[in-house]
């Protein structure tokens, strides 16, 4: 590789490094869009219901809905603190 | 029935009202009785660009206030035939705006125009939302640059829930991208974005590019839209863009750098 090439193949990273965060980051801001409004609501009805039982932080529940072409799923994910 | 086309952004400053300006004067130069609205309440900047600062009596805010007709705010462009501004308020807030006063503004000028073109104010909340609302069409703007990509991705987000056409149920706004102050110079250097880069990312058509060019600066400075400089890269770039949005099919240009020769560098500075 030539002097002239290092430089070169530095400045390319600059917008494809552009590209792959941009590409990720409207994935997964799209995904949040598609999100029906009545979810943070949910979650934290959900959230005091768990608490009743078990002390889990904010954190450590995830509430998403998965639309495919015919159903959507609505995927709960609860961390238990270890004993 | 007039086609209600708005042009926005999300972020500021990426040609929006450039843009405003050459696609309602191509659109109009065409012969389509054509009127731009200034949507940026408080930032007047349109009535700059088109040469009309001087001759704002009335405003947009007037109209739907009733202190005002439309024929006394509407201002006939002294260039071409068939262009009319509606300039914006400089004093008031955007909640000027109301989406019934707004609605009764469109819906008399759609009795005689056959385009309407919204310039947006920059942003995503209240004034964007107010100029988008009752759009056709849509031509985001859009820089090569990750900021830029990122609101242009959720002003579509907004122009597919909450856009009239959303909220009825019609068939959605047809949205257009519209790459502004391109440098291929540096795409190629792998500095910038490239089309196929940003058009991968938020997968809409593409209306057309428009280079970066200091000739945008000097119209502006003359109060001149740009596609009136018919010789100018920019200038022929906003009419194929032009001429795409009424349905011609026109090959992309300005899209490669531009190899110079020795000469030409000495003579036009670089
Ligand atoms: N293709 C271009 N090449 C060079 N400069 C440009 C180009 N397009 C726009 N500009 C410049 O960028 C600046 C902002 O343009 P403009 O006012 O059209 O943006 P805007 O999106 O309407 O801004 P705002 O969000 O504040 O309303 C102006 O100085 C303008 O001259
Ligand atoms: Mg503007």
């Amino acid at each position: 590789m030539s002097f002239l090439d290092y430089f070169r193949s530095k400045k390319t990273s600059s917008a494809s490094v552009a590209k792959e965060r941009l590409q990720i980051i409207v994935a997964h801001e799209r995904g949040q869009r598609e999100q029906p409004d009545y979810l943070p609501q949910l979650q934290q009805e959900l959230l005091e219901v768990i608490r009743k039982y078990v002390q889990i932080s904010d954190d450590m529940i995830q509430v998403d809905v998965d639309r495919n072409d015919d159903c959507s799923v609505l995927e709960l994910n609860v961390t238990l603190p270890e004993k | 029935m007039a086609k209600i086309i708005v042009v926005t952004s999300g972020k500021g400053g990426v040609g929006k009202t450039t843009t405003s300006a050459s696609i309602s004067t191509g659109l109009a130069k065409r012969g389509h009785k054509t009127v731009v609205i200034d949507f940026d309440v408080g930032l007047r900047n349109l009535d700059l660009i088109m040469n009309c600062e001087r001759r704002v009596v009335y405003d947009f805010v007037n109209v739907i206030q009733g202190d005002a007709t439309l024929n006394q705010a509407l201002i006939k462009d002294k260039r071409v035939d068939t262009l009319y501004i509606l300039p914006a308020s400089q004093t008031r807030e955007k909640e000027a705006l109301t989406r019934d006063g707004v609605e009764k503004v469109i819906n008399e000028l759609s009795e005689t125009f056959d385009y309407i073109v919204c310039d947006s104010p920059a942003g995503i909340e209240h004034g964007a939302q107010m100029a988008l609302y009752y759009a056709d069409e849509a031509v985001v703007v859009t820089n090569p640059e990750v900021s830029s990509v990122r609101d242009s991705d959720r002003i579509l987000g907004i122009l597919q829930s909450k856009s009239r056409r959303a909220e009825m149920g019609q068939d959605p706004v047809k949205e257009h991208l519209l790459l502004t102050r391109y440098n291929p110079e540096r795409v190629e250097r792998g500095e910038m974005l490239s089309v196929q880069d940003v058009e991968e990312i938020l997968a809409i058509p593409l209306l057309g590019v428009i280079p970066e060019s200091q000739v945008v600066l000097n119209a502006s400075n003359q109060g001149l839209p740009v596609i009136l400089e018919e010789q100018s890269d920019a200038g022929q770039a906003y009419d194929d863009a032009v001429a795409r949005l009424l349905g011609e099919e026109r090959e992309h240009r300005f899209m490669t750098a531009q190899k110079k020769g020795f000469f030409s560098r000495m003579f036009k500075g670089g």
